[in-house]
């Protein structure tokens, strides 16, 4: 449903602060997958990413969603097909703006806005009942300012908002990386709960190898800009940390590149 | 009794400013631009008002044709910044300067368009100070009522989003770009709006009119939310707030001129109080914040209420 090809970018090009991020990647989804993706810092998966969202155009490649070429479709007409939640807890969500609104305005991403009343009273009972599933206490407190949430409550609403409307593709991008342990943990729960009840194609960037193995039916390792580990089904669910860095070592030549990533666990 | 006696005109100007206050609360609170069209739009606003009055075009025409002038000016600011890709502080400081000419060749090179209260029939003239608060208060409400209608449907709520998470709002489908010109539109519009009603009540438009305005509609932002987020903090009563902001600074306004200070320095004083409003709060973060003030800090759980 998603397939990249031979897609390239690389920022500040012809300046001393030159980084090429991605190098002729090629990367085919099938629908229901549920993709871990790990690699060093700098290996290029925040890239992936954003270039999927559209949040800049890539230098060269094409990137087609169910058949459909959106590689040069601005940002927000992108938004129709993904749900989207960002490492930073901040990003996701307006903070000035009530738990309910948030939600509305999620609700109709991808569909036409109207002038019509955005929060209405069935809207509501509605958004109740999708925070009950959150089991974080929201579900009463609608009109709260989302400013006032903690950062992981903050994020179960980013990936409640993204998965309001079915994705096509959730797009999600170390989204517990910013969380204490125990909120991470609970913020990754949620995700496995939401993403298998809904049967949801994702991508989730995560820099933690055991949670890259522990979650999603296909795992690829990224390095220097391109994928140098993709494995998938019975081979990944049977995959050790230290057969995953042999691995890296073998295709990529050289050291896994990120102590944080080896370390945690 | 000096004082007084200068009530009602003060809070009939006060009114004024504050619905033209209601226009930068759009731009500078909910889309986040620090918008300096406003002093060229309210005087285009001003002009268009009285050289259509001073044509013979009668006054709702009049006053509806500044408002579309206002919006367009809102338009050129937005298109500036968003597909032009200009900074919003130098895309409102040059369509300003443009609004400059314009206002000129509006008023036919000359710098005052005179408007006479006896010949030509007005929403409010300052000969007549309770009317003209009626009329204002009439005009503000509607104004608030249609705000508050737009701002929480579909698309409104979007126009919120954008200044507050332009992030957010791009990964939820929402034209960022789109929405700041539309912001810009209205809030240019209500602003001009303000410049309309000010020719009416001061019987002229003048090329100097609204220097300064982008000021004094922070002013009144910034006196009436401090006043009006203590009470309760949502749209309608911001809003109302800002009105109210703009008609205390009018009164102390005019409460300074009888105290005997020099007309030429009411510029500086309105762009201290705004100096002031702007450093308290960074003042209190940078200087009085002592370690004991800093709550402890305490493991909580994420899910507040229900996992306690």
């Amino acid at each position: 449903m998603l397939k990249i090809t031979n897609l390239q970018k690389t920022f500040n090009p012809g300046t001393v602060n030159a980084k090429t991020a991605l190098r002729g990647l090629n990367l085919e989804l099938q629908d229901g997958d549920f993709v871990t993706v790990i690699g060093g810092n700098g290996a290029g998966k925040s890239t992936l990413l954003n270039a999927i969202a559209g949040v800049w155009k890539p230098d060269y490649g094409t990137i087609e969603l169910d058949g459909i070429d959106v590689t040069n479709l601005p940002e927000h007409k992108r938004a129709k097909f993904l749900g989207r939640v960002f490492q930073d807890p901040m990003k996701g969500t307006a903070p000035d703006m009530e738990i309910a609104e948030n939600l509305a305005i999620a609700s109709k991403r991808g569909i036409k806005r109207r002038f019509k009343w955005g929060v209405k009273k069935s809207d509501r009972v509605q958004y109740k009942e999708l925070l009950s599933t959150l089991e974080l206490g929201l579900e009463s407190r609608l009109s709260t300012k989302v400013g006032l949430l903690s950062g992981g409550q903050r994020q179960a609403v980013t990936l409640l908002m993204a998965t309001l409307n079915r994705p096509k593709l959730l797009l999600l991008d170390e989204h517990t990386a910013a969380l204490d342990p125990k909120t991470a943990s609970k913020v990754l729960y949620l995700t496995n709960k939401i993403v298998s009840e809904n049967n949801l194609t994702t991508l989730m960037i995560t820099h933690n190898m055991h949670d890259a193995i522990q979650y999603g039916n296909r795992l690829i390792m990224m390095h220097e800009g391109q994928i140098v580990v993709d494995v998938c089904g019975e081979e990944k669910q049977k995959l050790t940390i230290e057969q995953l860095l042999q691995l890296f070592e073998a295709s990529s030549g050289s050291k896994f590149g990120s102590d944080k990533a080896i370390l945690s666990k | 009794m000096a004082f007084l006696n200068a009530l009602p005109g003060a809070i009939a100007e006060g009114l004024i400013w504050g619905l033209m206050a209601i226009g930068v609360y759009i731009s500078y609170k909910i889309l986040d631009i620090a918008d300096l069209t406003v002093d060229g739009s309210i005087c285009t606003g001003a002009c268009v008002c009285a050289v259509l009055i001073g044509a013979g075009c009668p006054v709702i025409p009049a006053v509806i044709a500044a408002f579309l002038a206002g919006v367009i000016t809102g338009i050129v600011t937005g298109l500036f910044h968003t597909a032009l890709g200009i900074p919003a502080i130098l895309a409102g400081i040059l369509t300003q300067l443009i609004l400059y000419s314009v206002n000129l060749t509006i008023l036919g090179s000359k710098s005052l368009a005179t408007i006479d209260p006896r010949t030509n029939h007005l929403l409010l003239n300052m000969s007549d100070n309770p009317m003209a608060i009626v009329v204002m208060v009439v005009i503000i409400a509607a104004v608030i009522v249609g705000l508050w209608l737009f701002f929480y449907t579909e698309i409104g709520l979007t126009l919120k989003s954008t200044g507050d998470n332009p992030d957010m709002s791009r990964a939820q489908g929402v034209n960022v770009k789109l929405n700041k010109v539309v912001g810009l539109a209205i809030s240019n519009g209500i602003v001009a709006l303000a410049g309309a009603l000010l020719a009416q009540y001061k019987g002229s438009a003048n090329i100097n009119d609204g220097r300064g305005a982008i000021v004094i509609g922070l002013a009144a932002i910034f006196i009436g939310l401090s006043v009006s987020l203590k009470i309760k903090p949502n749209f309608v009563v911001s809003l109302i707030g800002v009105v109210g902001g703009g008609v205390i600074y009018y009164i102390v306004y005019n409460f300074v001129i009888l105290l005997g200070l020099k007309t030429d320095f009411l510029k500086m004083l309105s762009a201290v109080i705004v100096a002031i409003f702007l450093a308290v709060p960074y003042l209190k973060t940078a200087y009085f914040t002592s370690q004991k003030e800093v709550p402890p800090m305490i493991d909580e759980p994420m899910g507040g209420d229900a996992d306690a």
